[in-house]
């Protein structure tokens, strides 16, 4: 009996430090995912949503990761039906707010990838924040052009 | 009471021609909404395969102007092309879509190969020299422009170009255009109509 509550109590433990979500950051990463790739692609696309459960203004700075020569923030617009697409300094999250990185808007722009990012799999994404520092989050590669678990077919 | 009838009539006049403006700038974001799109072009296939407009005719066509190196909108465009396609099963059979780089620098018949094949194996990609290619936008009112974001090598410019889809009739007349963002269902049951 001993065993089992001892058993119970590691397995919990356990899953306690295996769970995605850091308990009582300030910054929660949520449904990080990145299209699936041709094999020889150059460039892909990560979006994600961000919590800010601080009582402070934060900001996204940087953006890290291991599978592309470089790792910016990014963001399309649309100006009179014209796509234009740039790199930006940084992504607000508010003071109890949520910042969204969608398509069509801002997103984690890999350039020069190193390797196909296959449907299925996935890769750490180091997110900088001005003052929450560094989070990490696991990117799930989806299937080629989909919209996320958001979009439903 | 003639001349207030007749201020009504005018007025009522202005009100329809300023929605009908209205309309066309939204469904059509051109310069000038009368002018012809489309039209003749000579371009190779992602087979390496020349093609002119006339290899299209006879079924629908549904264009969509981008570049492979674009990792946001012009995939998203894509897979909203693939959906609607999915969604019109049976009758997607009239459809040609076809993907034609803005950017035939990095998007050689081998690199658009690998890109058509991501989405719907009924996708064409075109390219061609940057002079054909300038034709193509030219006839179809598109307009592209690289642009290098800060700290970006030579080969890892991005390209600014205008995000609609096109639908052509068999005879390579232009029927409407879909903004970059529209929902899968709903440029279906729009093509359904128009097939």
């Amino acid at each position: 009996m001993k065993t089992r509550v001892f058993l119970v109590a590691a397995l919990m433990l356990a899953a306690l430090s295996l769970s995605p979500k850091t308990f009582a950051a300030d910054i929660t990463v949520s449904d990080a995912w990145a299209r699936a790739t041709p094999p020889k692609a150059k460039s892909a696309a990560a979006y994600l949503g961000l919590k800010n459960n601080s009582g402070e203004a934060d900001q996204l700075i940087a953006v890290k990761s291991a599978i592309a020569k470089k790792t910016q923030i990014h963001r399309t617009s649309m100006e009179n039906g014209i796509m234009k697409m740039g790199r930006v300094e940084g992504i607000d999250v508010p003071a109890g707010g949520m910042a969204m990185l969608k398509p069509g808007g801002h997103h984690v722009m890999f350039m020069g990838l190193k390797q196909q990012l296959k449907e299925g799999s996935h890769f750490p994404l180091t997110l900088v924040f001005a003052k929450a520092g560094e989070v990490t989050a696991m990117v799930k590669v989806m299937k080629p052009g989909g919209m996320g678990h958001h979009h439903h077919h | 009471m003639q001349r207030r009838l007749m201020i009504l009539a005018l007025l009522a006049a202005l009100a329809v021609s300023g929605a009908a403006l209205w309309t066309l700038n939204r469904s059509v974001p051109v310069a000038n909404p009368s002018v012809n799109i489309g039209g003749p072009f000579r371009l190779v296939d992602h087979h390496a395969k020349p093609v002119t407009e006339a290899d299209f005719r006879g079924r629908h066509m549904l264009v969509f102007f981008g570049y492979t190196y674009c990792p946001d909108v012009c995939p998203t465009a894509m897979q909203t092309v693939s959906e609607a396609l999915d969604m019109l099963g049976k009758e997607a059979g009239n459809i040609r879509p076809v993907f034609i780089s803005v950017d035939p620098d990095r998007d050689t018949p081998d690199v658009l190969k690998d890109f058509v094949a991501n989405f719907h194996p009924s996708l064409t990609g075109l390219t061609g020299t940057p002079e054909q290619i300038k034709e193509v936008a030219n006839a179809f009112r598109v307009y592209f422009g690289k642009v290098k974001p800060e700290g970006a090598e030579a080969d890892e410019y991005l390209m600014n170009h205008t995000a609609g889809v096109y639908l052509m009739g068999p005879d390579g007349k232009f029927l409407t255009l879909f903004s970059h963002n529209v929902p899968p269902e709903d440029m279906a049951a729009k093509i359904k109509k128009l097939l």
